[in-house]
Protein backbone atom coordinates (compact mmCIF):
# COMPACT_ATOMS: atom_id res chain seq x y z
CA UNK A 1 0.00 0.00 0.00
CA UNK A 2 1.51 3.16 -1.26
CA UNK A 3 2.08 5.90 1.80
CA UNK A 4 -0.54 8.47 0.04
CA UNK A 5 -3.35 5.66 -0.06
CA UNK A 6 -2.48 4.74 3.66
CA UNK A 7 -2.63 8.84 4.40
CA UNK A 8 -6.35 8.70 2.86
CA UNK A 9 -7.50 5.37 4.81
CA UNK A 10 -6.47 7.02 8.09
CA UNK A 11 -8.30 9.84 7.86
CA UNK A 12 -11.37 8.24 6.26
CA UNK A 13 -11.39 6.12 9.46
CA UNK A 14 -10.92 8.98 11.70
CA UNK A 15 -14.18 10.95 9.77
CA UNK A 16 -16.30 7.63 10.37
CA UNK A 17 -15.18 7.24 13.78
CA UNK A 18 -15.84 11.03 14.59
CA UNK A 19 -18.61 11.23 17.37
CA UNK A 20 -22.01 11.75 16.21
CA UNK A 21 -23.45 15.38 16.85
CA UNK A 22 -25.79 16.94 19.00
CA UNK A 23 -28.95 15.88 17.05
CA UNK A 24 -28.10 12.20 17.16
CA UNK A 25 -28.15 12.34 20.66
CA UNK A 26 -31.15 14.29 20.97
CA UNK A 27 -32.94 11.83 18.37
CA UNK A 28 -31.78 9.02 20.43
CA UNK A 29 -32.75 10.18 24.14
CA UNK A 30 -36.52 11.32 22.64
CA UNK A 31 -36.20 7.11 21.87
CA UNK A 32 -35.39 6.16 25.07
CA UNK A 33 -37.73 8.24 26.98
CA UNK A 34 -40.58 7.18 24.56
CA UNK A 35 -39.35 3.49 25.47
CA UNK A 36 -38.99 3.99 29.11
CA UNK A 37 -42.42 6.15 29.56
CA UNK A 38 -45.26 3.29 29.53
CA UNK A 39 -42.89 1.88 32.42
CA UNK A 40 -42.41 4.81 34.47
CA UNK A 41 -46.37 5.40 33.74
CA UNK A 42 -47.30 2.19 34.80
CA UNK A 43 -45.13 2.21 37.51
CA UNK A 44 -46.93 5.30 38.74
CA UNK A 45 -50.44 3.42 38.25
CA UNK A 46 -48.95 0.55 39.79
CA UNK A 47 -48.01 2.58 43.04
CA UNK A 48 -51.13 4.40 43.31
CA UNK A 49 -54.44 3.42 44.52
CA UNK A 50 -57.84 2.33 42.56
CA UNK A 51 -58.44 6.05 41.87
CA UNK A 52 -54.94 6.99 40.61
CA UNK A 53 -55.95 6.36 36.96
CA UNK A 54 -58.52 8.50 37.02
CA UNK A 55 -57.29 11.78 39.20
CA UNK A 56 -56.52 14.31 36.38
CA UNK A 57 -54.47 15.86 38.90
CA UNK A 58 -52.30 13.06 39.10
CA UNK A 59 -49.00 13.52 40.91
CA UNK A 60 -45.40 12.40 38.44
CA UNK A 61 -44.07 11.00 41.70
CA UNK A 62 -45.04 7.45 42.23
CA UNK A 63 -47.50 6.27 45.70
CA UNK A 64 -46.40 4.37 48.02
CA UNK A 65 -48.76 1.51 47.56
CA UNK A 66 -46.63 -0.67 45.29
CA UNK A 67 -45.74 -3.23 47.65
CA UNK A 68 -49.43 -3.39 48.99
CA UNK A 69 -50.68 -3.71 45.47
CA UNK A 70 -48.01 -6.16 44.18
CA UNK A 71 -48.96 -8.23 47.56
CA UNK A 72 -52.40 -8.38 46.64
CA UNK A 73 -52.01 -9.58 43.14
CA UNK A 74 -49.34 -12.34 45.00
CA UNK A 75 -51.83 -13.54 47.48
CA UNK A 76 -54.99 -13.31 44.94
CA UNK A 77 -56.28 -17.24 44.78
CA UNK A 78 -57.74 -16.84 41.90
CA UNK A 79 -54.32 -15.24 40.14
CA UNK A 80 -52.05 -18.49 41.02
CA UNK A 81 -49.12 -16.02 40.91
CA UNK A 82 -46.14 -18.62 42.15
CA UNK A 83 -47.72 -21.68 39.74
CA UNK A 84 -48.12 -19.19 36.98
CA UNK A 85 -44.19 -17.86 37.27
CA UNK A 86 -42.75 -21.11 37.30
CA UNK A 87 -45.13 -22.22 34.68
CA UNK A 88 -43.85 -19.39 32.33
CA UNK A 89 -39.65 -19.91 33.52
CA UNK A 90 -40.57 -23.68 32.38
CA UNK A 91 -42.15 -22.66 28.91
CA UNK A 92 -39.90 -19.93 28.30
CA UNK A 93 -36.60 -21.66 28.91
CA UNK A 94 -37.32 -25.47 27.32
CA UNK A 95 -38.90 -22.90 24.22
CA UNK A 96 -35.84 -21.23 23.58
CA UNK A 97 -32.78 -23.51 24.58
CA UNK A 98 -35.03 -25.78 21.70
CA UNK A 99 -35.70 -23.14 18.89
CA UNK A 100 -31.64 -22.14 19.51
CA UNK A 101 -30.82 -25.53 19.02
CA UNK A 102 -32.65 -26.70 15.93
CA UNK A 103 -32.61 -23.70 14.31
CA UNK A 104 -28.75 -22.80 14.50
CA UNK A 105 -28.58 -26.90 13.39
CA UNK A 106 -31.02 -25.92 10.07
CA UNK A 107 -29.25 -22.96 9.80
CA UNK A 108 -26.31 -24.33 9.28
CA UNK A 109 -26.94 -26.94 7.20
CA UNK A 110 -28.73 -24.33 4.61
CA UNK A 111 -25.88 -21.90 5.07
CA UNK A 112 -23.03 -24.54 4.53
CA UNK A 113 -24.51 -27.62 3.16
CA UNK A 114 -24.97 -28.72 -0.35
CA UNK A 115 -27.96 -31.14 -0.83
CA UNK A 116 -30.53 -31.29 -3.37
CA UNK A 117 -33.41 -28.87 -2.79
CA UNK A 118 -32.05 -26.68 -0.62
CA UNK A 119 -33.18 -23.34 -2.38
CA UNK A 120 -36.78 -25.07 -1.95
CA UNK A 121 -36.94 -25.54 1.25
CA UNK A 122 -35.63 -22.77 2.58
CA UNK A 123 -38.16 -20.56 0.25
CA UNK A 124 -40.73 -22.79 1.93
CA UNK A 125 -39.40 -22.18 5.38
CA UNK A 126 -39.78 -18.82 4.97
CA UNK A 127 -43.01 -18.64 3.47
CA UNK A 128 -44.54 -20.44 6.24
CA UNK A 129 -43.98 -17.22 8.18
CA UNK A 130 -47.18 -16.08 6.64
CA UNK A 131 -49.32 -18.75 7.74
CA UNK A 132 -50.71 -17.24 10.26
CA UNK A 133 -50.99 -18.78 14.07
CA UNK A 134 -55.03 -18.48 14.03
CA UNK A 135 -54.99 -20.70 11.38
CA UNK A 136 -53.77 -23.56 12.98
CA UNK A 137 -55.65 -22.65 16.41
CA UNK A 138 -58.93 -24.37 15.82
CA UNK A 139 -57.24 -27.74 14.56
CA UNK A 140 -54.36 -27.50 17.32
CA UNK A 141 -57.07 -27.12 20.07
CA UNK A 142 -59.25 -29.97 18.45
CA UNK A 143 -56.18 -32.32 18.79
CA UNK A 144 -54.82 -31.01 22.12
CA UNK A 145 -58.30 -32.23 23.30
CA UNK A 146 -58.40 -35.16 21.73
CA UNK A 147 -55.05 -36.18 23.11
CA UNK A 148 -55.75 -34.97 26.75
CA UNK A 149 -53.28 -31.67 26.43
CA UNK A 150 -55.69 -28.88 27.25
CA UNK A 151 -54.54 -27.46 30.33
CA UNK A 152 -50.68 -28.56 30.45
CA UNK A 153 -47.99 -26.80 29.88
CA UNK A 154 -46.94 -29.67 26.68
CA UNK A 155 -49.72 -28.15 24.46
CA UNK A 156 -47.92 -24.52 25.04
CA UNK A 157 -44.30 -25.81 24.85
CA UNK A 158 -44.47 -28.57 21.44
CA UNK A 159 -45.92 -26.11 18.96
CA UNK A 160 -43.08 -23.84 19.90
CA UNK A 161 -40.14 -26.18 19.84
CA UNK A 162 -38.60 -24.73 16.27
CA UNK A 163 -39.86 -21.32 14.53
CA UNK A 164 -39.15 -20.44 10.65
CA UNK A 165 -37.94 -17.17 11.98
CA UNK A 166 -35.58 -19.06 14.03
CA UNK A 167 -34.48 -21.07 11.44
CA UNK A 168 -34.11 -17.94 8.77
CA UNK A 169 -32.42 -15.55 11.02
CA UNK A 170 -29.57 -18.34 11.87
CA UNK A 171 -29.17 -19.30 8.21
CA UNK A 172 -28.57 -15.72 7.10
CA UNK A 173 -26.23 -15.02 10.47
CA UNK A 174 -24.26 -18.44 9.42
CA UNK A 175 -23.76 -17.74 5.54
CA UNK A 176 -21.85 -13.97 6.41
CA UNK A 177 -20.49 -14.68 9.80
CA UNK A 178 -18.65 -18.72 9.17
CA UNK A 179 -16.39 -18.61 6.16
CA UNK A 180 -16.81 -21.73 4.04
CA UNK A 181 -12.22 -22.16 4.78
CA UNK A 182 -13.45 -23.24 8.34
CA UNK A 183 -16.15 -25.52 7.30
CA UNK A 184 -13.95 -26.99 4.84
CA UNK A 185 -10.95 -27.51 6.86
CA UNK A 186 -12.58 -29.00 9.49
CA UNK A 187 -13.83 -31.72 6.76
CA UNK A 188 -10.42 -32.44 6.03
CA UNK A 189 -9.26 -32.97 9.37
CA UNK A 190 -12.21 -35.50 8.99
CA UNK A 191 -15.16 -34.08 11.35
CA UNK A 192 -18.51 -35.05 10.22
CA UNK A 193 -21.01 -32.55 9.67
CA UNK A 194 -22.35 -32.83 13.30
CA UNK A 195 -18.98 -32.71 14.58
CA UNK A 196 -18.42 -29.24 12.47
CA UNK A 197 -21.60 -28.10 13.34
CA UNK A 198 -20.70 -28.28 16.91
CA UNK A 199 -17.30 -27.79 17.16
CA UNK A 200 -17.36 -24.77 14.52
CA UNK A 201 -20.25 -23.59 13.61
CA UNK A 202 -22.27 -23.06 17.31
CA UNK A 203 -19.68 -21.05 18.62
CA UNK A 204 -19.01 -19.21 15.66
CA UNK A 205 -22.57 -18.32 15.77
CA UNK A 206 -23.06 -17.65 19.40
CA UNK A 207 -23.88 -13.61 19.12
CA UNK A 208 -27.01 -14.56 17.02
CA UNK A 209 -27.67 -17.47 18.66
CA UNK A 210 -27.74 -15.17 21.96
CA UNK A 211 -29.74 -12.72 20.83
CA UNK A 212 -32.36 -15.58 19.01
CA UNK A 213 -32.70 -16.76 22.21
CA UNK A 214 -33.77 -13.67 24.03
CA UNK A 215 -36.26 -13.40 21.53
CA UNK A 216 -37.74 -16.37 21.92
CA UNK A 217 -37.51 -16.16 25.41
CA UNK A 218 -39.45 -12.91 25.42
CA UNK A 219 -41.75 -14.03 22.94
CA UNK A 220 -43.21 -16.48 24.89
CA UNK A 221 -42.93 -15.33 28.17
CA UNK A 222 -45.61 -12.57 26.47
CA UNK A 223 -47.26 -14.97 24.20
CA UNK A 224 -50.83 -14.71 25.16
CA UNK A 225 -53.22 -16.00 22.42
CA UNK A 226 -53.02 -19.28 22.37
CA UNK A 227 -51.97 -19.55 25.98
CA UNK A 228 -55.02 -18.20 26.70
CA UNK A 229 -56.76 -20.73 24.96
CA UNK A 230 -55.32 -24.09 25.86
CA UNK A 231 -54.46 -23.53 29.38
CA UNK A 232 -56.59 -22.37 32.12
CA UNK A 233 -56.73 -20.82 35.44
CA UNK A 234 -55.37 -23.98 37.51
CA UNK A 235 -52.48 -23.90 35.58
CA UNK A 236 -51.93 -20.55 33.97
CA UNK A 237 -48.59 -18.80 32.21
CA UNK A 238 -48.27 -15.49 33.77
CA UNK A 239 -50.18 -13.11 30.89
CA UNK A 240 -53.19 -15.70 31.48
CA UNK A 241 -53.01 -15.45 35.13
CA UNK A 242 -52.90 -11.75 34.96
CA UNK A 243 -55.44 -11.36 33.05
CA UNK A 244 -58.27 -12.48 35.35
CA UNK A 245 -57.29 -9.25 37.12
CA UNK A 246 -58.91 -7.80 34.07
CA UNK A 247 -62.19 -10.27 34.01
CA UNK A 248 -63.63 -8.52 37.16
CA UNK A 249 -66.68 -6.21 36.60
CA UNK A 250 -64.65 -3.78 38.77
CA UNK A 251 -60.96 -3.51 37.71
CA UNK A 252 -58.60 -2.10 40.03
CA UNK A 253 -55.76 -0.88 37.50
CA UNK A 254 -53.12 -0.39 40.31
CA UNK A 255 -53.27 -4.05 41.15
CA UNK A 256 -53.61 -4.50 37.06
CA UNK A 257 -50.26 -2.72 36.34
CA UNK A 258 -48.40 -3.81 39.68
CA UNK A 259 -48.86 -7.41 38.60
CA UNK A 260 -48.00 -6.44 35.04
CA UNK A 261 -44.71 -5.19 36.21
CA UNK A 262 -44.30 -7.84 38.54
CA UNK A 263 -44.27 -9.89 35.87
CA UNK A 264 -41.72 -8.02 33.80
CA UNK A 265 -39.07 -8.14 36.79
CA UNK A 266 -37.93 -11.44 35.44
CA UNK A 267 -37.22 -10.66 32.06
CA UNK A 268 -35.37 -7.35 32.80
CA UNK A 269 -32.69 -9.49 35.08
CA UNK A 270 -32.32 -11.89 32.08
CA UNK A 271 -31.76 -9.40 30.19
CA UNK A 272 -29.07 -7.48 32.78
CA UNK A 273 -27.56 -10.94 32.79
CA UNK A 274 -27.29 -11.65 29.22
CA UNK A 275 -27.54 -8.06 27.70
CA UNK A 276 -23.34 -7.04 27.99
CA UNK A 277 -22.75 -10.35 25.93
CA UNK A 278 -26.02 -9.61 23.83
CA UNK A 279 -24.41 -5.63 22.87
CA UNK A 280 -21.11 -7.29 22.18
CA UNK A 281 -22.16 -10.07 19.72
CA UNK A 282 -24.18 -7.79 18.34
CA UNK A 283 -20.88 -4.80 17.88
CA UNK A 284 -18.04 -7.21 17.36
CA UNK A 285 -20.80 -8.19 14.58
CA UNK A 286 -19.10 -10.92 11.99
CA UNK A 287 -15.80 -12.40 10.70
CA UNK A 288 -14.97 -9.72 8.49
CA UNK A 289 -13.62 -10.08 5.29
CA UNK B 1 -5.54 -37.18 9.50
CA UNK B 2 -5.15 -40.88 9.88
CA UNK B 3 -8.43 -41.94 8.67
CA UNK B 4 -7.86 -39.36 5.92
CA UNK B 5 -4.54 -41.16 4.57
CA UNK B 6 -5.70 -44.15 4.77
CA UNK B 7 -8.99 -43.48 2.79
CA UNK B 8 -6.49 -42.26 0.12
CA UNK B 9 -4.77 -45.65 0.15
CA UNK B 10 -7.96 -47.30 0.47
CA UNK B 11 -9.34 -45.53 -2.72
CA UNK B 12 -6.26 -46.14 -4.72
CA UNK B 13 -6.18 -50.17 -4.36
CA UNK B 14 -10.08 -50.50 -4.88
CA UNK B 15 -11.65 -47.53 -5.56
CA UNK B 16 -14.14 -46.52 -2.65
CA UNK B 17 -13.30 -47.04 0.57
CA UNK B 18 -15.98 -47.45 3.67
CA UNK B 19 -14.79 -44.51 5.14
CA UNK B 20 -14.84 -42.54 2.10
CA UNK B 21 -19.05 -44.24 1.41
CA UNK B 22 -19.74 -42.87 4.79
CA UNK B 23 -18.09 -39.51 4.73
CA UNK B 24 -20.10 -39.01 1.48
CA UNK B 25 -23.24 -40.17 2.79
CA UNK B 26 -22.65 -37.41 5.73
CA UNK B 27 -21.79 -34.95 3.39
CA UNK B 28 -24.98 -35.68 1.16
CA UNK B 29 -27.45 -36.43 3.79
CA UNK B 30 -26.52 -35.06 7.04
CA UNK B 31 -28.09 -31.75 6.34
CA UNK B 32 -31.55 -32.99 5.72
CA UNK B 33 -31.26 -34.90 8.78
CA UNK B 34 -30.25 -31.30 10.75
CA UNK B 35 -33.48 -29.21 8.45
CA UNK B 36 -36.17 -32.09 9.64
CA UNK B 37 -36.87 -31.34 13.14
CA UNK B 38 -38.33 -27.81 11.62
CA UNK B 39 -40.20 -29.86 8.81
CA UNK B 40 -41.37 -32.56 10.57
CA UNK B 41 -42.78 -29.72 13.74
CA UNK B 42 -44.70 -27.87 10.99
CA UNK B 43 -46.19 -30.29 9.24
CA UNK B 44 -47.60 -31.17 12.51
CA UNK B 45 -48.70 -27.72 13.83
CA UNK B 46 -48.72 -26.14 10.75
CA UNK B 47 -49.32 -28.27 7.52
CA UNK B 48 -52.01 -30.39 9.21
CA UNK B 49 -53.86 -27.90 11.01
CA UNK B 50 -54.40 -25.64 7.40
CA UNK B 51 -55.82 -28.44 5.71
CA UNK B 52 -57.80 -29.48 8.53
CA UNK B 53 -58.59 -26.07 9.03
CA UNK B 54 -59.94 -26.33 5.64
CA UNK B 55 -61.87 -29.38 6.11
CA UNK B 56 -63.68 -27.65 9.70
CA UNK B 57 -64.96 -24.60 7.70
CA UNK B 58 -66.71 -27.29 5.37
CA UNK B 59 -68.65 -28.42 8.47
CA UNK B 60 -71.28 -27.14 10.93
CA UNK B 61 -68.79 -27.30 13.71
CA UNK B 62 -69.64 -26.99 17.25
CA UNK B 63 -66.74 -26.46 20.36
CA UNK B 64 -68.68 -29.56 22.42
CA UNK B 65 -70.81 -31.14 19.81
CA UNK B 66 -67.52 -31.66 17.54
CA UNK B 67 -68.28 -32.19 13.63
CA UNK B 68 -71.23 -31.69 12.60
CA UNK B 69 -72.67 -32.15 8.75
CA UNK B 70 -71.19 -31.45 5.45
CA UNK B 71 -72.01 -27.66 5.04
CA UNK B 72 -69.71 -26.52 1.98
CA UNK B 73 -68.94 -23.11 1.44
CA UNK B 74 -72.19 -22.32 4.09
CA UNK B 75 -69.89 -21.14 6.46
CA UNK B 76 -67.82 -18.99 4.28
CA UNK B 77 -71.24 -17.08 2.25
CA UNK B 78 -72.30 -16.40 5.99
CA UNK B 79 -69.47 -14.55 7.52
CA UNK B 80 -68.95 -12.66 4.13
CA UNK B 81 -72.60 -11.49 4.60
CA UNK B 82 -71.61 -10.59 8.10
CA UNK B 83 -70.78 -6.51 8.83
CA UNK B 84 -68.62 -7.85 11.80
CA UNK B 85 -66.63 -9.35 9.28
CA UNK B 86 -66.09 -6.41 7.39
CA UNK B 87 -65.00 -4.44 9.82
CA UNK B 88 -62.72 -7.05 11.32
CA UNK B 89 -60.95 -6.82 8.03
CA UNK B 90 -60.99 -3.23 7.32
CA UNK B 91 -59.88 -2.54 11.38
CA UNK B 92 -57.03 -5.52 10.21
CA UNK B 93 -55.46 -3.95 7.05
CA UNK B 94 -55.42 -0.68 8.99
CA UNK B 95 -53.43 -2.15 11.66
CA UNK B 96 -51.59 -3.84 9.27
CA UNK B 97 -50.55 -0.68 6.90
CA UNK B 98 -49.64 1.43 9.85
CA UNK B 99 -47.63 -1.32 10.99
CA UNK B 100 -45.64 -1.30 7.78
CA UNK B 101 -45.02 2.27 7.25
CA UNK B 102 -43.91 2.55 10.71
CA UNK B 103 -41.91 -0.25 10.87
CA UNK B 104 -40.43 -0.78 7.35
CA UNK B 105 -38.61 2.28 6.32
CA UNK B 106 -37.60 4.15 9.26
CA UNK B 107 -38.46 2.24 12.15
CA UNK B 108 -38.86 4.83 14.42
CA UNK B 109 -41.72 4.80 16.70
CA UNK B 110 -44.09 8.25 16.98
CA UNK B 111 -45.38 7.44 21.11
CA UNK B 112 -47.52 10.49 21.05
CA UNK B 113 -49.83 9.42 23.86
CA UNK B 114 -52.13 12.78 23.90
CA UNK B 115 -52.80 13.47 27.47
CA UNK B 116 -56.06 15.49 26.59
CA UNK B 117 -59.76 13.80 26.58
CA UNK B 118 -59.13 11.71 23.51
CA UNK B 119 -62.00 9.49 23.73
CA UNK B 120 -59.62 6.35 23.40
CA UNK B 121 -62.38 3.75 23.43
CA UNK B 122 -65.51 5.19 21.92
CA UNK B 123 -63.75 6.84 18.93
CA UNK B 124 -62.77 4.61 15.92
CA UNK B 125 -59.67 6.68 15.29
CA UNK B 126 -58.66 6.99 18.40
CA UNK B 127 -58.59 3.66 19.28
CA UNK B 128 -56.87 2.24 16.25
CA UNK B 129 -54.04 4.95 17.01
CA UNK B 130 -54.05 3.64 20.50
CA UNK B 131 -53.40 0.06 20.00
CA UNK B 132 -51.07 1.33 16.98
CA UNK B 133 -49.13 2.96 19.52
CA UNK B 134 -49.18 -0.17 22.16
CA UNK B 135 -48.29 -2.35 19.39
CA UNK B 136 -45.49 -0.53 17.72
CA UNK B 137 -44.18 0.10 21.31
CA UNK B 138 -44.11 -3.68 21.84
CA UNK B 139 -41.90 -4.01 18.34
CA UNK B 140 -40.01 -1.32 17.79
CA UNK B 141 -37.43 -2.62 19.56
CA UNK B 142 -37.17 -6.01 17.78
CA UNK B 143 -36.73 -4.70 14.24
CA UNK B 144 -34.26 -2.31 15.60
CA UNK B 145 -31.96 -5.02 16.56
CA UNK B 146 -32.41 -6.54 12.95
CA UNK B 147 -31.83 -3.84 11.36
CA UNK B 148 -28.38 -3.32 13.57
CA UNK B 149 -27.85 -6.87 13.04
CA UNK B 150 -28.14 -6.18 9.49
CA UNK B 151 -26.00 -3.40 9.18
CA UNK B 152 -23.58 -4.31 11.01
CA UNK B 153 -22.49 -7.25 8.40
CA UNK B 154 -21.89 -4.73 5.98
CA UNK B 155 -18.71 -4.36 5.30
CA UNK B 156 -16.45 -1.28 6.52
CA UNK B 157 -14.33 -0.88 3.44
CA UNK B 158 -17.50 0.30 1.59
CA UNK B 159 -17.70 3.11 3.92
CA UNK B 160 -14.06 3.89 3.82
CA UNK B 161 -13.92 3.45 -0.35
CA UNK B 162 -17.04 6.60 -0.05
CA UNK B 163 -15.53 8.50 2.28
CA UNK B 164 -11.86 8.79 0.56
CA UNK B 165 -14.77 9.76 -2.50
CA UNK B 166 -15.67 12.37 -0.59
CA UNK B 167 -19.50 11.24 0.19
CA UNK B 168 -20.73 12.49 3.67
CA UNK B 169 -22.39 10.86 6.07
CA UNK B 170 -25.96 11.25 4.57
CA UNK B 171 -24.91 10.43 1.26
CA UNK B 172 -23.16 7.35 2.75
CA UNK B 173 -26.50 5.97 4.40
CA UNK B 174 -28.02 6.53 1.41
CA UNK B 175 -25.58 5.11 -1.10
CA UNK B 176 -24.54 2.07 1.04
CA UNK B 177 -26.53 1.33 4.18
CA UNK B 178 -30.10 1.21 2.21
CA UNK B 179 -28.84 -0.65 -0.70
CA UNK B 180 -26.71 -3.26 1.25
CA UNK B 181 -29.78 -3.44 4.14
CA UNK B 182 -32.02 -4.52 1.54
CA UNK B 183 -32.59 -8.19 2.61
CA UNK B 184 -32.98 -7.51 5.91
CA UNK B 185 -35.45 -4.50 5.28
CA UNK B 186 -37.95 -6.74 3.23
CA UNK B 187 -37.41 -9.32 5.63
CA UNK B 188 -39.03 -6.74 8.40
CA UNK B 189 -41.44 -5.08 6.60
CA UNK B 190 -42.92 -8.64 5.17
CA UNK B 191 -42.79 -9.70 8.63
CA UNK B 192 -44.51 -6.79 10.54
CA UNK B 193 -47.18 -7.21 7.94
CA UNK B 194 -47.79 -10.11 8.72
CA UNK B 195 -47.30 -9.82 12.74
CA UNK B 196 -49.42 -6.84 12.16
CA UNK B 197 -52.23 -8.66 10.63
CA UNK B 198 -52.27 -11.08 13.21
CA UNK B 199 -52.98 -8.60 16.49
CA UNK B 200 -54.74 -9.98 19.43
CA UNK B 201 -53.09 -9.28 22.63
CA UNK B 202 -53.60 -5.54 22.40
CA UNK B 203 -57.62 -5.65 21.34
CA UNK B 204 -58.15 -8.26 23.31
CA UNK B 205 -56.87 -6.36 26.48
CA UNK B 206 -57.84 -2.97 25.73
CA UNK B 207 -61.35 -3.58 27.38
CA UNK B 208 -62.62 -5.67 30.20
CA UNK B 209 -64.62 -7.78 27.39
CA UNK B 210 -62.33 -8.04 24.75
CA UNK B 211 -64.46 -8.43 22.25
CA UNK B 212 -63.69 -5.51 19.61
CA UNK B 213 -65.41 -2.98 21.54
CA UNK B 214 -69.33 -1.92 21.88
CA UNK B 215 -69.19 -1.49 18.10
CA UNK B 216 -66.29 -3.02 16.79
CA UNK B 217 -64.19 -0.17 16.68
CA UNK B 218 -61.38 -2.26 17.22
CA UNK B 219 -62.31 -5.75 16.33
CA UNK B 220 -59.41 -7.40 14.20
CA UNK B 221 -59.86 -10.80 12.46
CA UNK B 222 -58.30 -12.66 15.23
CA UNK B 223 -60.78 -11.25 17.71
CA UNK B 224 -63.52 -12.25 15.49
CA UNK B 225 -62.27 -15.54 15.18
CA UNK B 226 -62.06 -15.96 18.51
CA UNK B 227 -65.28 -14.50 19.03
CA UNK B 228 -66.70 -16.77 16.73
CA UNK B 229 -64.87 -20.20 17.70
CA UNK B 230 -64.59 -19.23 21.51
CA UNK B 231 -67.68 -17.80 22.60
CA UNK B 232 -70.22 -18.22 20.39
CA UNK B 233 -68.59 -21.88 20.44
CA UNK B 234 -69.06 -22.22 16.31
CA UNK B 235 -65.85 -23.78 14.93
CA UNK B 236 -66.86 -23.90 11.60
CA UNK B 237 -66.78 -20.05 10.96
CA UNK B 238 -63.94 -19.74 13.36
CA UNK B 239 -62.06 -21.70 10.74
CA UNK B 240 -63.45 -20.23 7.65
CA UNK B 241 -62.39 -16.98 9.62
CA UNK B 242 -58.81 -18.35 9.61
CA UNK B 243 -58.53 -19.36 6.07
CA UNK B 244 -60.04 -16.35 4.68
CA UNK B 245 -57.31 -14.17 7.02
CA UNK B 246 -54.64 -16.72 5.39
CA UNK B 247 -55.61 -15.62 1.75
CA UNK B 248 -55.70 -11.91 2.89
CA UNK B 249 -52.12 -12.54 4.40
CA UNK B 250 -50.92 -14.27 1.31
CA UNK B 251 -52.10 -11.28 -1.39
CA UNK B 252 -50.51 -8.54 1.15
CA UNK B 253 -47.47 -10.05 1.32
CA UNK B 254 -47.29 -10.85 -2.43
CA UNK B 255 -48.34 -7.25 -3.18
CA UNK B 256 -45.63 -5.86 -0.34
CA UNK B 257 -42.96 -8.22 -2.09
CA UNK B 258 -43.35 -6.71 -5.04
CA UNK B 259 -43.34 -3.21 -4.16
CA UNK B 260 -40.34 -3.40 -1.36
CA UNK B 261 -38.46 -5.09 -4.61
CA UNK B 262 -38.81 -2.28 -6.99
CA UNK B 263 -38.08 0.24 -4.13
CA UNK B 264 -35.12 -1.44 -3.05
CA UNK B 265 -33.63 -2.27 -6.52
CA UNK B 266 -34.24 1.71 -7.26
CA UNK B 267 -32.37 2.84 -4.71
CA UNK B 268 -29.74 0.12 -5.56
CA UNK B 269 -29.63 0.85 -9.02
CA UNK B 270 -29.58 4.97 -8.88
CA UNK B 271 -26.24 4.00 -6.27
Amino acid sequence: MSAVSAFHRRRAEARIAQRPGALVYGFLTLILVAAVFPFYWSFLIGSGDAGTLSDTSMSWIPGANFIANARSVVDNESVNFWRALGNSIIVSTVVSASVVFFATLAGFAFAKGRFTGQRGLLVFVIGTMCVPTQLSVVPLFIAMSAFGWTGTLGAVIVPGLVTAFGVFWMTQYIAQALPDELVEAGRIDGASMFQTFWRIALPAARPAAAMLGLFTFIMSWTNFFWPFIVLNQTNPTLPVALATLQANYFVDYSIVLAGVLLATVPLLLLFIAAGRQLVEGIMRGAVKG
Amino acid sequence: MTTSTLVVKDLTRRGLGLGENLGRWDLKYSPYLFVSPFFILFALVGLFPLLYTAWVALHAWDLLGGQGRWTGFDNFAFILQQRQFWVALAVTLIFGSMFGERYGLVNRTLVDVGLGPIRWHTDPLASHIAIATMVNFRWTGYNALILLAGMQAISRDLYEAATIDGAGSLRRFFRITLPQLRPTIIFVIITATIGGLQIFDEPRLYDQNGLGGEDQQWMTMTIYLYKLGWTQLNFGRAASVAWMLFLVIVAIGLVNLAITRRIATGEGRTA
